[in-house]
């Protein structure tokens, strides 16, 4: 199956009920296998610039990347590093990202200091690799089970991990604005990125924790799983339910369903048989 | 900024702000918090703030620290917890609505490196750099917006008839999946019916909805795969 037939994808940001401003920014390609969630921060409307750029300069930089068919072979090992290609483009394209969103605010005053969280997935043959930097977050919905992949980069989680405070202290903190990791902050920054295999039927749900401050993961779960049937009545659905709840943040929302398997075909009958289809 | 108020048999002694990362209560002068009772221990607790959240501990009091009326040896403080030591209360307030710094807040910075130590661990922070992004309120999530009164819908017609079924999930799923399915979200300012999946959608009151959420309202009838069903608020 093609990745367009194979994936389904809905996207949406909202500013929520409180801020002028939607400082989110989101992109989603069912063709590419790639959506792409960022959360700014920065004085005025920088957190809009920074995120705007991330998910603008990785969209266009892996769209490039993906049109070269043939060359990019995301699932091979890389000779030098060891590690999965897709590894490898992503922590060049992040890198670049990285550099050009640290330069403006290094350059243009009105832009000193701003920067963004990213989560990012990338889907092929039937593997899925993420990449996240910040508290924006990747849920996984399997069979059943909600949960989430990503371990958010934020002061919190680091108290969460020491055993300094417990989940139920964490959802009073008053840190939870607190990341540890942002793009363009800082002339280097490192993703973390992991690989995952995907099975037809999972559906992905990536957020901005405009979504998860506000909603209940379990409610968040409930939610994706009863309307699976219909992934952009779901999207909005999470997004309501953020603003019923109070809509503090910006909120922004990914969903990606699995129809079906999307390995490349590798012999020549499979490539026989894909091409006759 | 944090702050705690100090008061004796309901007497306001003192306001103090939270400013400093470790402050100390006790009865020896060099505490930060000095209260000179003897029921008091000569270093009795300290709160360690770290950014905009506080923790306290009790430093092995000979009479103990209490927070709401619990024994604590460590404790996560909220807003408008009261600390007790002897006949000494400390009320713990930390309301991000009316922070006097709040502007600045919403403003966004990133704080730079050693801007932050936490007590304890983690102990690699030295190398971490600091983002905030504008603090979306440290309220407690869920169960927040009034909720909307108690509804229930009664099927009408086919095996089931006469069956009640209470709405008491924020989405109730009716209909056959793969068929025809609607659903119905409960918002805190009423309920809302959308249909879900399949080629037909669910009449309500004799007519077809599109694609939208639609309101109900008591006594709605509503008509999902062939089954007809009264939607009505429960008194």
């Amino acid at each position: 199956m093609k990745l367009a037939e194979a994936l389904e994808v809905a996207t949406r940001t909202d500013p929520g009920r409180v801020r002028s401003h939607n400082e989110d920014a989101v992109f989603g390609s069912a063709e590419q296998g790639l959506v792409i969630l960022a959360d700014g921060m920065g004085g005025y409307n920088a957190g809009e610039v920074a995120s705007g750029m991330a998910t603008t300069l990785l969209a266009s930089n892996f769209g490039r990347l993906l049109k070269q068919v043939g060359h990019c072979q995301p699932l091979a090992v890389d000779a030098d590093t060891g590690k999965r290609v897709s590894h490898r483009h992503i922590e060049e394209e992040v890198a670049s990202a990285n550099s050009a969103i640290y330069n403006t605010a290094q350059s243009q005053p009105q832009y000193a200091g701003m920067g963004t969280t990213l989560v990012m997935a990338w889907f092929y043959e039937n593997q899925v690799t993420v990449a996240h930097i910040g508290d924006s977050r990747l849920y996984r919905l399997r069979d059943g089970d909600f949960r989430v992949i990503t371990r958010d980069h934020s002061l919190l989680q680091e108290q969460l991990d020491s055993g300094m405070i417990t989940a139920e202290e964490a959802r009073h903190s008053q840190n939870k604005n607190l990341v540890t990791r942002a793009l363009g902050v800082d002339p280097v920054v490192e993703p973390e990125i992991h690989d995952y295999e995907v099975e037809p039927g999972d559906i992905y749900l990536l957020c901005s924790d405009g979504l998860n401050d506000m909603v209940d993961d379990e409610e968040i779960g409930l939610t994706v799983q009863t309307l699976a049937a219909n992934l952009e009545l779901a999207a909005d659905q999470l997004i309501q339910m953020a603003n019923d709840n109070g809509g503090r943040d910006n909120v922004s929302v990914i969903l990606v369903k699995v129809r079906g398997d999307f390995a490349v075909p590798r012999g020549w009958w499979q490539k026989l048989l894909a091409w006759l289809k | 900024m944090a702050k705690l108020i100090l008061s004796m048999e309901g007497l306001v002694l003192k306001e103090i702000t939270l400013g400093k990362e470790r402050v100390t209560i006790g009865r020896k002068p060099h505490n930060d918090i000095q209260i000179d009772n003897l029921a008091i221990s000569g270093e009795h607790a300290a709160i360690v703030t770290i950014l905009n959240d506080s923790f306290l501990e009790d430093l092995g009091s000979t009479n103990g620290t209490l927070v709401n009326g619990e024994p604590v040896t460590k404790h996560f403080l909220r807003n408008n917890d009261v600390i007790e030591l002897g006949k000494y209360r400390l009320k713990y307030i930390n309301d991000p609505a009316i922070a006097g710094d709040a502007p600045d807040f919403e403003k966004t910075m990133i704080l730079r490196p050693g801007a932050v130590r936490p007590m304890e661990a983690p102990k690699d922070h030295s190398n971490t750099s600091l983002g905030m992004k504008a603090p979306a309120s440290a309220a407690p999530v869920a169960g927040q917006a009034p909720a909307a009164p108690a509804a229930a819908i009664q099927l009408l017609n086919g095996a089931n008839a006469g069956k009640e079924l209470e709405l008491t999930k924020t989405l109730t799923t009716l209909g056959k999946p793969g068929v025809q399915v609607a659903v119905i979200a409960r918002r805190p300012h009423g309920y809302f019916i959308t249909h879900v999946e399949g080629a037909q959608f669910p009449v309500l009151n004799g007519k077809v909805l599109d694609t939208q959420a639609h309101p109900l309202s008591d006594h709605d009838v509503i008509e999902i795969a062939g089954v007809k069903m009264e939607f009505f608020f429960k008194t």
